[in-house]
């Protein structure tokens, strides 16, 4: 398709999304009158730039349901991610949108160059998260048969992996790497696994982490992307060429913007991405700001394709942590830390990557008064507080205590998170 | 017939202990007993010294975690079975020991115990004619 075509295609379905939003949804159509825009001053894909930008924050302060824009019983699945505080965000699918994210799916598998003789192993989590049932829905909608594994249990995904001869497997890159390592001390010779394609998403990875995968499983391991708000796995996929992400744009529209003035970008110059839903019912999306840093690139791929690709994400423009594929805030732990009365209001975030798995370590400050010198106390203090951040987070913590006034104060915003992990391209 | 101890809590790193001891040190107190309790990330001090206030004041002053918690100390004579017969003296009680330390020298030999009942505790052992440390004196060792 011509960049004109798509173009157009853009326009039409963004008029189409306007409306539905404007008619359907009150906080959108407040927003749009605020702004002095209507569904008439969208007439192409250009003027995407007159609406209003909407945030992580929108999601939550219209928790669980605020900003859908079909009625209930439309919506026939529910999925949410984090917040940034204790809520987690619902999004809510109508039976079409399901429908549009297993094409977007298929597109990606079908880059990968799996069909329906292919056997893949979906190693996401199922629930919630969007990576284990938006594959799935992915593998079945090409013909290819799905073992919906989830995660964990390593020494049975190996086994299955070597007994039923996966050809693909979908997971987290650092999951990918750690079963790399499992099969290498397994009673299963890696000549006799049939793995080729790896589908790796929902955490940032390196050139270099891709090259050790590929090395230690003897595959190509292909990038596949994803946010819970837009859609879950399948916004995105590398081709062949593993040369940028291409972007199924003809359903979540690109843009790159300068975070902060909210103005776009020159063309392929950096800045924080931005996506418009263009066929989506149940809960669209104008010109949401995911806080990821990359740039776009509009030239043909070598691949053939015309879809735009995006670089790899270079980091963020807020302060989350992706850590085992989870979306953490330093909001969230301090939501959880202020509102307990043994420790202080203060902490100290560490990740690392040890061994492939993301370390998540947190210090605490112990209250005066709630100091113990009984060692099951404190001991049972240290799992309250991670049992608790976990609540929250949907992630086991390791808890240390340090000595009161351990931790760094400061007039204006602490320090407070030291995130080891490299993610730069080396 | 109850003894101040110093309880310090204290971080898993290298010279933290001797920041205590050296602190201590300059103020003229005199340690007689301590026990150290750690894990993998932090370590409790339990220590007996010659003026309880005066450690609690130097070291919160700098920044410590501490506290004083009451304990008991008796003396033994330092010979096989000694023990054994004061912890049954506890046991029949049901007088649950927190932890304890102990320190022998020649014919005799001190024990510090934390128990979870202190009156109850103190009742059994005075009953069955063991010999408590009263907490002046033990602070003078």
């Amino acid at each position: 398709m011509s960049r004109e075509e798509m173009r157009k295609l853009q326009g039409i379905r963004l008029k189409r999304v306007v409306e539905r939003v404007y008619h359907n949804c009150e906080p959108y159509r407040k927003r749009m009158q605020e702004a002095g825009v209507s569904p008439d001053d969208i007439r192409s894909i250009d003027d995407i730039v007159k609406l209003p930008f909407t945030s992580k924050q929108d999601l939550r302060d219209y928790y669980p349901f605020g900003l859908l824009s079909s009625p209930m019983s439309e919506i026939v699945r529910v999925h949410a991610s984090s917040g940034t505080t204790g809520k987690p965000i619902i999004v809510g699918l109508t039976r079409n949108d399901l429908a549009v994210w297993k094409e977007a799916g298929a597109r990606c598998l079908t880059a990968y160059g799996l069909g329906k003789n292919d056997i893949v192993q979906v190693s996401y989590g199922y629930g919630l998260f969007t990576g284990g049932l938006g594959a799935h829905a992915a593998v079945e909608n090409i013909g290819g048969t799905v073992i919906p594994m989830s995660s964990g249990n390593t020494q049975k995904q190996i086994m299955m992996m070597h007994d039923l001869g996966v050809k693909a497997l979908a997971a987290t890159p650092s999951y990918a790497l750690y079963l790399a390592e499992a099969i290498a001390n397994s009673e299963y010779p890696r000549e006799e696994f049939q793995l080729k394609v790896g589908i790796f998403g929902a955490e940032p990875w390196t050139e270099g982490m891709r090259r050790d995968i590929e090395g230690k499983l003897g595959i190509k391991a292909y990038d596949i992307y994803g946010l819970t708000e837009v859609m879950g796995p399948g916004v995105g996929f590398e081709c062949e060429c593993q040369n940028g992400t291409h972007l199924n744009e003809d359903h979540f529209f690109p843009e790159v913007i300068n975070s902060e003035t909210g103005e776009p970008v020159a063309p392929g110059e950096q800045g924080e991405l931005v996506f418009s839903t263009l066929t989506k019912e149940g809960m669209p999306l104008l010109r949401f700001r995911t806080r990821d840093l990359t740039h776009l690139i509009y030239e043909k791929c070598e691949c053939g394709r015309t879809l735009v690709r995006m670089d790899k994400i270079l980091g963020r423009c807020d302060d989350m942590l992706i850590i085992r594929g989870v979306n953490v805030y330093p909001s969230q732990i301090e939501s959880v830390i202020c509102t307990m009365e043994e420790v202080e209001p203060h902490f100290f975030i560490t990740v690392d990557r040890v061994n492939n798995i993301d370390t998540f370590e947190i210090q605490v400050e112990v209250k005066e008064g709630y100091y113990s010198d009984e060692m099951g106390k404190m001991i049972a203090l240290k799992k309250k507080v991670a049992h608790e951040i976990q609540c929250v987070v949907g992630l086991q913590p390791d808890i240390k205590l340090v000595e009161p006034r351990f931790l760094q104060r400061s007039e204006g915003k602490a320090k407070r998170v030291l995130d080891k992990r490299v993610f730069k391209n080396d | 017939m109850i003894v101040k101890q110093l309880s310090v809590f204290l971080e898993n790193k290298t010279g933290r202990l001797n920041d205590v001891a050296d602190i201590l040190g300059k103020n003229g107190i005199n340690m007689t007993a301590f026990s150290v309790a750690d894990n993998s990330d932090f370590g409790i001090l339990r220590v007996i010294v010659s003026d309880p206030e005066k450690a609690l004041t130097v070291l919160k002053e700098n920044k410590f975690a501490v506290s004083l918690t009451d304990v008991i100390c008796l003396h033994t004579p330092n010979t096989p079975g000694s023990l054994s017969s004061i912890l049954h003296i506890l046991q029949r009680e049901n007088v649950y020991i927190e932890y304890m330390y102990a320190f022998a020298e020649g014919e005799g030999a001190n024990v510090i115990i934390r128990p979870d009942k202190m009156e109850t505790g103190i009742e059994a052992l005075k009953n069955n004619k063991i010999e408590l440390i009263a907490a002046n004196d033990l602070y003078r060792f």
